[in-house]
């Protein structure tokens, strides 16, 4: 960990002026993921404006929907009776991820920021694009198990490993921001994250010492029938090898709507627009699942050892459905 | 979300609905962490002291004198320092530390509270964990400066003088450690696990997330413990420890002898048909 | 009756543990203590072409910085302490760090930074530019598997019979390749030491499964006497192998030390434990299996490869126990190895037995469908009545019964032999067996006893406790047979100023130290005998050492119990305040005529989702027979870490190395998966007693790796009777079931 100056920020709008003063500058919040990458040298700012502090936790009913403190914690929100009540499947994903001793420390601007787990981004001996552009991927034609199926670049085929983030795609969050001049912007999460393309360090839209402040999720009409299914290679306490948010509206058996949200499969939640579009107006069916999954998967892109997440893929998007329809 | 005022209270605050809202939820029922179970487990002065042996051996290395022409660094001076006041298991301290140091590191290299032990350094097996203003939080991703006014307790601070805490003692009684080294991190774990259990929260195997409840089936242990990692492998006594201080009951042993006519009659059997 | 073993005991060190108070080596509160950090580094082979300190040399705090040019040389090599668990003396060529610019493997360690806080040290350690002539390296043990060789160490593989004409003309026979990656103990504490020098007398707090061990290598590393050596590990944080052979670490915390003049502490971070300590090797196992309609085996053919470094030849004896397991007249089993790029292999928890059972269970299962026969009748069918390889009878064994048991504990006859018949729900449900195979192992051990007159007792000998409870055990011997209570037992280990006990490793340590405490308790109570016997009314007058024993602070006479004398007085009237004896114990003579073995049967329960390929191990049942149980509690934990510890072998663990640059990518806890509380569920274990005075005294085998054999082929079994599929190749992750 190089050496840095710490600042204790006083409000959001000096916090996101002091990150924007300093190009080695950023954001402190959980510390969960930003620490251990300074630990291992793979993050090496020299200042870290810890945010933690600010009043920026609250959770509460807003404009027919909720609006969530950037800085409230994954236990808090998981917990929160409105988003229990009105938006369960948020509360699976992020219950879904890490440890209760994680989820007590990390906050959901810090979830979604968090970077990738592929292992030659956190090896500094080893190539790596996003970690030094210019390297090369030293995944592409090494070991990628874990890696992207979907969305991948030569430059990049890390994915990004949350679970929270794919919940948010499918009930169709908003991420509120705020720049050093003080101004807020609004950017609809299925446009926070980015794809590797030619630029793999850069994992999302944020402009440097832009500060989440708040995540804001619309009404929702899937609170009965929803599921976050993760497959990963132990029971608890490990990234997603595939997982799947699922969400049907459900009127007479009939499909109003829909939302299939991959995660573990690229550089962000993969939102398969094709996947809903065979679900809507459809009667609720393991076949018709199956059709949909189908659907997800049909632009995938194994690499050398990943194809398996094409057939996981499929069978945990039909499986989620059916836990979401509540047939399974 | 205009109000930037800086805020020393994490808990969120709830409207008027959600306190409503929130009263339809399960609450603690009568779930008691029963001391009373574990009195006949209170230890003994000879086993108290077995600890205390080891002391010697570092108290005569404590009086090793400075090598006169011992190598020091040119100028030892703390680069980013800051100045950090907490308490620790109910003392105020106050640390100038490097930037750079976690609260693990603090506690074990600050503190002389060794503890809390470093297992990966990564959050990656739940060793650290200690509590931070009583939630458990992993206390290598946590750096020193951020506990600035926090109330940490570690498994120091757990025990109320000789008497141990519920969940040390039935850590003892069911043999939930082997090595001991993931431990203090477990007990820690599993007094926050608790507290969480006792307001309701839910984990990745509660059915129905919108309902919830506050009792903990073993299934629920074992998925909300599954962030301390145990290479011994003492998991299911682990489960059994925290069950009985959760809710009471004991668990059945899961081993036993086999003995007398048990073992005659299976050596008969096996004497007269070799088929199983 | 035993007043203590054989019963439940809580562990003596238990209030320590819980309360945080229990010292790990890196705990030890020393002044003006300095912090080293280790660089690694990034090449295969090679050597360092140059190497740049001097930005890390002017970063904030930094004492000193240690390459192979400023360095000092550590003396020869010439340890000659018995490695576990096959008894024979370890030829120490093991890697020492800092010695050349020579590179064996990636992740080397390159330079050691010295600083005054730990984050300067870890930070300055970045600093450092390193410069490799790189060579082509190799290692991946399947490109050179064709130069698989005998290792020149040990004896060269016997065929028994005529295993190929006996293959041939078998009437059923399978034929399979089974594979194992590296593993990684991954003890929960990383690797540690503080080294401190008082002119040329060391003091060292090592974490390590063998006092006597680190302080041979560190004497003769510094060109000190051993005495001038002390090595104190009273706690050791699991080490399942990882600490039986002194590493690299401990000698280099005492170069710094040495050289600075001041303490120094060093600590692996967790990453740099998958190259600091060994790991259980790559192992490629062939396997053909020849048997007649009826089940007899008559031939086995099982060939095990597996890698090693370039510096050494670590061999892990995959095969030998295949060579005991079964009766059959004809065999071939040989162990190879091949020389790779990577550190050298170690002993890990079961080592060579878990690898080789887990390939020979497999194909005993292969063959039970061959000939559609049930896989447990099979095994019985094919029993070893005496030991196959030397035709000597076993001291006990009590494996037939182990079967019976837990095939009617388990249910086993409702086992429908059919894969893909049992479910339940959407879940398919398979059941797999496996036999456990150990050796009951006893090395030479010392132990001193010290009686005092109020009845109290100090018991020291320098074995470790890595978590199965040793604390406890000695001090419930000790208990025993000096007749008073464990409360008024002090027994302390690890530490070089104790007697001379092995490292523990090899489930042997309750055989050898526990029959040295044993032995000398009944120094003590000899001891007394004729001290009382001074006295010409002694009631005991006559009596042998053997006749009499102590008991709530008297002597009495085994025979008649109403002939006793006090104990305190006796000692009162020869001005005695307390009474000393050392012993050193050894395997009895009698052993040689016997196979000495531990034996166990181990079932377990899968429920595999058929759709997303997770495997859950909803049930295991260890039915053992290791002779005499001292701690049953203890035990039983034993036991259920060997079946977490299967599950992960079967399931979960993989070191992953990618080859092109032959380094390890997944040296951490978050890609290198264990096992976690959810993944286990429920573990029982019955303990058949075997009455085994060959094996020692006290009649114990030790259980520690005999509960992990079998549990991996036991797992792998159950998949395939759950899914049709067989997984030949660990761990069984959920792509491999799609």
């Amino acid at each position: 960990m190089r050496p840095f100056k710490y600042v204790r920020a006083s409000d959001a709008s000096a916090a996101a002026r002091a990150v924007a003063a300093n190009p080695r500058a950023k954001f402190l919040a959980g510390g969960t993921n930003i620490l251990d990458l300074m630990k291992e040298d793979v993050e090496r700012p020299d200042e870290l404006v810890d945010v933690s502090r600010l009043k920026l936790a609250e959770i509460k009913a807003a404009g027919g929907g909720v609006s969530i403190g950037a800085l409230a914690k994954n236990t808090d929100t998981a917990n929160h009776p409105l988003i229990r009540r009105n938006y369960p499947l948020l509360t699976q994903a992020i219950v879904a991820g890490a440890s209760g001793q994680l989820r007590n420390m990390a906050t959901n601007g810090g979830n979604l920021m968090q970077r990738t787990r592929c292992q030659y981004f956190y090896d500094t001996a080893m190539p790596c694009n996003k970690r030094e552009p210019g390297t090369g991927c030293g995944a592409l034609e090494g070991l990628n198990r874990i890696h992207a199926i979907f969305g991948w670049s030569e430059k990049c085929v890390a994915t990004y490993p949350g679970d929270m983030a794919n919940a948010l795609y499918a009930l169709d969050a908003v991420v509120r921001v705020r720049n050093a001049s003080g101004r807020e912007r609004t950017i609809p999460v299925v446009d926070f994250h980015r794809l590797p393309g030619d630029t793999p360090e850069r994992d999302n839209n944020l402009q440097h010492g832009e500060l989440i402040t708040a995540i804001e999720l619309p009404k929702s009409n899937f609170a009965k029938n929803s599921y976050y299914l993760k497959v990963r290679d132990r029971a608890s306490y490990a990234f997603a090898l595939v997982a799947v948010a699922a969400a049907v509206e459900l009127e007479g058996g009939r499909i109003r709507q829909a939302r299939v949200v991959l995660g573990g499969v690229a550089h962000k939640p993969w939102r398969s627009l094709e996947a809903e579009s065979a679900l809507v107006g459809k009667a609720a069916s393991e076949e018709i699942f199956g059709r949909a999954a189908e659907a997800a998967l049909r632009e995938a892109k194994p690499l050398a050892h990943n194809a398996y997440k094409v057939e996981l893929g499929k069978r945990a998007v039909v499986r989620a459905l059916m836990r979401a329809a509540r047939m399974a | 979300m205009n109000d930037d005022d800086f805020d020393d209270t994490p808990a969120t605050e709830l409207t008027a609905d959600e306190e409503a809202l929130l009263k339809e939820m399960p609450t603690l029922t009568d779930i008691g962490q029963a001391r009373r179970t574990f009195m006949g487990q209170t230890i003994a002065g000879g086993l108290g002291a077995f600890a205390l042996m080891l002391l010697e051996k570092e108290s005569a290395l404590a009086a090793l004198k400075v090598s006169p022409d011992a190598v020091f660094a040119p100028a030892p001076a703390l680069e980013n320092p800051v100045r950090v006041v907490l308490k620790v298991n109910g003392a105020a301290r106050t640390l100038v530390v490097d930037s750079r140091m976690v609260l693990l590191d603090a506690l074990r290299e600050r503190l002389e509270l060794t503890g809390t032990k470093k297992g990966c350094d990564q959050g990656q097996c739940g060793a650290c964990t200690v509590l931070v203003d009583g939630r458990r939080v992993l206390s290598c991703l946590t750096l020193a400066a951020q506990v600035e006014g926090r109330e940490v307790t570690t498994v120091e601070g757990l025990a109320k003088g000789d008497e141990l805490h519920p969940l040390q003692a039935a850590f003892i009684k069911y043999d939930g450690f082997q090595c001991g080294y993931c431990t203090p991190g477990q007990i820690c774990s599993a007094v926050g696990l608790l507290e969480e259990a006792r307001r309701g929260e839910v984990s990745h195997v509660t059915a129905d997330v919108t309902a919830g409840s506050t009792r903990l089936s073993d299934d629920e242990i074992r998925e909300r413990m599954s962030g301390n990692i145990c290479r011994c492998g003492a998991y299911p006594k682990i489960v059994a420890a925290i069950q009985e201080v959760h809710s009471g009951k004991e668990s059945a042993r899961t081993w036993r002898f086999v003995e007398g006519e048990e073992l005659a009659r299976i050596r008969k059997e096996g004497a007269s048909d070799e088929t199983v | 009756m035993p007043r203590y073993i054989g019963k439940e005991m809580s562990r003596v060190d238990g209030v320590a543990k819980v309360t945080g108070r229990a010292k790990y080596a890196a705990e030890f509160q020393v002044p003006n203590l300095a912090y080293g950090f280790i660089v690694l580094g990034t090449v295969a082979r090679g050597t360092i072409k140059s190497i740049d300190t001097r930005e890390a040399e002017r970063a904030a705090g930094v004492v000193r910085v240690f390459t192979h040019l400023n360095a000092p040389k550590l003396g020869p090599k010439a340890s000659t302490e018995y490695a576990p668990p096959r008894n024979t003396r370890e030829q120490d060529k093991s890697f020492r760090a800092l010695q050349s610019d020579r590179i064996y493997f990636n992740a080397q360690p390159v330079a050691l930074v010295v600083a005054e806080t730990y984050e300067q040290a870890r930070y300055a350690a970045r600093l450092v530019k390193v410069a490799y002539n790189a060579e082509k390296h190799e290692t991946d043990t399947e490109a050179v598997r064709a130069s698989a060789r005998v290792p020149t160490q040990g004896q060269p593989p016997k065929t028994r019979g005529n295993p190929q004409e006996a293959m041939r003309s078998a009437p059923v026979k399978v034929e399979a390749e089974y594979r194992i990656p590296i593993e990684h103990h991954n003890p929960m504490e990383p690797h540690a030491a503080i080294a401190a020098w008082e002119g040329d007398r060391l003091t060292i707090f090592d974490k390590t499964q063998d006092v006597y061990g680190v302080r041979g290598h560190l004497a003769t590393s510094f060109g000190v006497p051993e005495a001038n050596v002390q090595v104190v590990s009273p706690y050791v944080g699991g080490a399942f192998g990882a600490s039986l052979r002194p590493n690299y670490y401990p000698a280099l915390t005492a170069m710094a030390a040495r050289e600075l003049k001041r303490p120094v502490k060093l600590v692996y971070t967790r990453t740099q434990m998958f190259t600091g300590h060994g790991y259980r090797p790559y192992t490629i196992q062939k396997i053909a299996l020849g048997a007649e309609a009826s089940g007899k085996l008559t031939s086995m053919i099982h060939t095990a490869v597996h890698n090693s470094s370039t510096i050494e030849e670590f061999n892990d004896n995959t095969t030998g126990f295949t060579r005991q397991v079964y009766a059959c007249p004809n065999l071939y089993a040989p162990t190879m190895i091949v020389a790779t790029d990577l550190p050298t292999p170690t002993w890990m928890r079961a080592p060579g037995a878990v690898s080789g059972m887990f390939a020979l269970e497999c194909a005993m299962d292969e063959l039970a469908y061959a000939l559609k026969i049930d896989p447990l009748e099979l095994r019985l069918i094919n029993y070893a009545e005496v030991d196959p390889e030397s035709g000597r009878p076993f001291s006990s064994k009590a494996l037939r019964e182990c079967y019976r048991l837990g095939a009617e504990k388990f249910g086993w006859k409702g086992r429908k032999m059919e894969p893909r018949s049992m479910r339940d729900g959407r879940l398919l449900v398979g059941w797999g067996t496996a036999t456990g195979i150990w050796g009951a192992f006893q090395r030479p051990a010392s132990a001193k006893i010290t009686f005092r007159l109020d009845g109290t007792a100090h018991v020291t000998s320098a074995t470790s406790d890595i978590g199965p409870g040793t604390y406890t055990v000695m001090t419930m011997i000790a208990a025993e047979y000096l007749g008073n209570r464990p409360e008024q037992v002090k027994f302390e280990l690890g530490d070089t100023n104790f007697p001379r006990a092995p490292s523990q490793g090899g489930s042997q340590t309750t055989s050898s130290v526990g029959s040295a405490v044993h032995g000398a308790a009944l120094a003590i109570t000899a001891k007394l005998l004729a001290l009382a016997n001074q006295d010409a009314s002694s009631p005991l007058k006559g009596a042998a050492a053997s006749d009499v024993e102590m008991l709530d602070g008297r002597l009495r006479l085994k025979s008649d119990t109403s002939k006793s004398v006090s104990i305190a007085e006796v000692m009162r009237r020869n001005n005695l305040a307390e009474v000393t004896e050392t012993f050193e114990s050894r395997p009895l003579p009698e052993r040689q005529k016997y196979a000495t073995m531990a034996h166990g049967a181990q079932f377990v329960e899968v429920k595999v989702d058929p759709d997303l390929g997770q495997v859950r191990v909803t049930r295991a049942i260890e039915v053992s027979a290791c002779g005499k149980i001292i701690n049953p509690k203890a035990s039983h934990s034993q036991e259920i870490g060997g079946v977490v510890w299967g599950i992960g072998m079967a399931l979960q663990e993989a070191t992953e190395i990618d080859h092109r640059y032959g380094r390890i990518m997944n040296p951490n806890l978050q890609h290198y998966h264990v096992p976690v509380n959810a993944d286990v569920h429920e573990v029982e274990t019955m303990f058949v007693e075997e009455e085994d005075t060959i094996v020692n005294p006290l009649g114990v085998k030790g259980m520690g790796e005999l509960g992990m054999v079998g549990i991996p082929a036991a797992i792998a079994n159950a998949v395939f009777h759950a899914t049709g599929r067989r997984v030949r190749d660990l761990p069984i992750t959920p792509d491999k079931l799609l």
